[in-house]
């Protein structure tokens, strides 16, 4: 993959092998006067398990805000794919495939198990902007849908409102409708977060499993989870970079020890 | 005493599901029944009174209840709609029928103005900027002269529809009438049952969600913005046929004020909601008219009383959660 020239410069801890798939260069973003994030250099790659991990309030979520574009940088550059998505809106960087998953459980309430994954396949098939046709027409989709659910363990609820969920069902729920847009870019924000161990384990072999074709992002809270599933590190704190490298590397940096895990032992 | 059960082994869970869906395939039935027969019970005018008002609040709730967008400008596609169709037959000699359609049209156009402008903000700002437009539009009409400002637009004799049956008859005109709201209240239907209303769905559910998925929900809601405005001009049209006469009050903010009550009422996101909320409104107003007391003092204290004791309007809580009434 040829850089652009905005991209010149590598990420410090670069890494050889897969391509790489988004890059952010010199990100930030200041909230009236507070720097929530700064200066942050990030490369995804492809068939990788990246994960941003760090302390309450480091700017995770931010990042993730920035990098999808449902916030708009104050500083840096952001490529997906070769294109420069700086400037792009939240929407259209999702149709170019970037999609993400939001901390606060993100389904539509009012609308059942089925209906929720099928509105993510609507519009990929072409499915989204008939207003002359009846409801009935989506049921074509119904076959892809249920594949999702059934892979995510949710048949049982197929029928269910979302809104009746419980949290870690629902969830689930936003990970199946995550993965039925097929994704080149998968952004994850502590999905497992209020999930119960069981579903902890399918979510993360998912995980693993798309991750063979795809790029994931991820913030998790749960570093044996990390541990287990993530190729790279990178460590966030009061919006900046604290560390990067491959869990291990990461783990003993003494930085990281202070600042991630609050002890010095 | 052994009651006779009327089907074999059927549990009463079973029996009870399947009576529900012969209710909710009774009424609409029982309505239609009741809307062809009305003209003999009732006044016809009065009775296509309340059949204009209830395709308006339809067509209001379209917005309110599956976009989750409170526009509080709607009396400008509604006395839009009114003074063009007005306008279209006295001046240019239009047959009934085309003065509505450029009603319609007309007030789409209207809508799609002021929602691309509204949409721009969200939430309350959103509402403001309605309001505030709304009222752009109602000093506009004040000013301009074909309007005829406070005497209104009078119609002169009803015409004939296709130039041919004369609606100068009261019930030729009746059920003329009913036609056209029956066929925009299927319009309705078939617009929130569609692909295009399952996508408005999930944007009143989570509009972050759906741009993450990757819709432009700005171009979604302005779709439904101005099918809402069009519905609404087609009502207003269809009014001031009835009517004969096309005024001020139709384009008033009280007019958008009294939508938001009918649909609240009758409770938002159902399809039988706005038009038991316009009916109950309509019986109301009438009743009131005649006496002394002030009607928007009564208006409000219902008003109250359907907000609080059936939160989700009197539709929406006398059905199961599931099947009405989603919004709750
Ligand atoms: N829209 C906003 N306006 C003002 N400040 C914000 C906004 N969003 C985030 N912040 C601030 O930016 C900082 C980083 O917040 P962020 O949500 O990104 O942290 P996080 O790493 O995701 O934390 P957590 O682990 O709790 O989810 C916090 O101090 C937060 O208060
Ligand atoms: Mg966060």
């Amino acid at each position: 993959m040829s850089a652009s020239p905005v991209m010149a410069q590598p990420a410090p801890s670069d890494q050889a092998g897969a391509p790489v798939v988004l890059t952010a260069r010199g990100l930030g973003r200041d909230f009236h006067g507070f720097t929530a994030v700064s200066n942050v250099d990030l490369d995804v790659r492809h068939a990788q398990i990246h994960a941003l991990i760090g302390p309450n309030g480091a700017g995770k979520t931010t990042v993730f805000n920035l990098l999808t574009k449902f916030l708009q940088p104050t500083r840096g550059q952001i490529e997906l794919l070769g294109t420069d998505i700086t400037r792009m809106k939240p929407e259209a960087v999702a149709r170019m495939g970037l999609v993400r998953s939001f901390q606060i459980s993100a389904v539509f309430p009012n609308l059942t198990v089925l209906e929720n994954v099928r509105v993510a396949l609507q519009r990929p098939d072409n499915l989204a902007t008939q207003f002359w046709l009846p409801m009935g027409v989506l049921d074509r989709l119904n076959d892809h849908a249920d594949s999702f659910i059934d892979r995510l363990g949710l048949a049982e609820y197929r029928d269910t409102r979302a809104g009746d969920l419980s949290y870690g069902r629902k969830r689930v729920l936003e990970i199946a409708t995550t993965l039925a847009l097929d994704p080149k870019v998968l952004l994850l924000d502590e999905p497992m977060a209020g999930m119960g161990q069981e579903d902890v384990q399918m979510v993360a072999a998912i995980i693993r499993d798309v991750a063979r074709e795809r790029a994931v992002l991820m913030v998790e809270h749960n570093l044996s989870v990390v541990a287990d599933i993530c190729d790279h590190v990178t460590v966030l704190q009061r919006g900046e970079i604290l560390a990067q490298g491959d869990y291990d590397t990461v783990a003993a940096d003494p930085r990281v020890r202070t600042a991630y895990m609050g002890t010095e032992d | 005493m052994a009651h006779p059960t009327s089907g074999p082994a059927a549990g009463p869970q079973i029996r009870e599901i399947r009576s529900a869906g012969t209710i909710r395939m009774a009424i609409p039935l029982v309505a239609l029944a009741a809307a062809l027969i009305a003209p003999f019970w009732f006044y016809p005018i009065f009775v296509m009174k309340f059949l204009c008002f209830a395709l308006f609040a339809a067509a209001f709730n379209l917005l309110l209840g599956y976009t989750g967008l409170l526009s509080f400008g709607h009396a400008a596609f509604f006395g839009g709609g009114a003074y063009f169709t007005a306008h279209v037959v006295k001046i240019w000699g239009l047959t009934p029928e085309l003065g509505l359609i450029v009603g319609t049209l007309g007030a789409a156009a209207l809508g799609l103005v002021i929602g691309a402008i509204a949409l721009r903000r969200s939430g309350i700002y959103f509402t403001m900027i309605t309001l505030a437009l709304a009222q752009m539009f109602y000093f506009f009409c004040l000013q301009a002269p074909f309007t005829h400002g406070e005497d209104g637009l009078q119609l002169g004799p009803r015409g004939h529809l296709f130039g041919v049956i004369d609606l100068g008859q009261a019930m030729n005109l009746y059920y003329f009438v009913l036609a056209v709201v029956l066929i925009g209240m299927f319009v309705i239907w078939r617009f929130v049952n569609s692909p295009f209303g399952m996508i408005l769905r999930s944007i009143r559910d989570n509009e972050q969600r759906a741009i993450s998925l990757g819709y432009s929900v700005q171009a979604y809601k302005l779709g439904a913005f101005v099918m809402s405005a069009a519905l609404s001009g087609l009502a207003g049209g269809l009014k001031a046929l009835v009517f004969q006469l096309a005024t001020l009050t139709d384009v008033a903010w009280q007019m958008s004020g009294e939508v938001v009550l009918m649909t609240l009422i009758g409770g938002i996101g159902t399809q039988a909601g706005p038009v038991v909320g316009s009916g109950v409104f309509i019986a109301l107003q009438n009743n009131l008219a005649t006496s002394d007391f002030p009607v928007t003092i009564i208006m409000g204290v219902v008003f109250m009383v359907c907000v609080l004791v059936f939160r989700r309007g009197i539709v929406g809580n006398s059905l199961p959660r599931a099947s009405g009434g989603r919004l709750g």
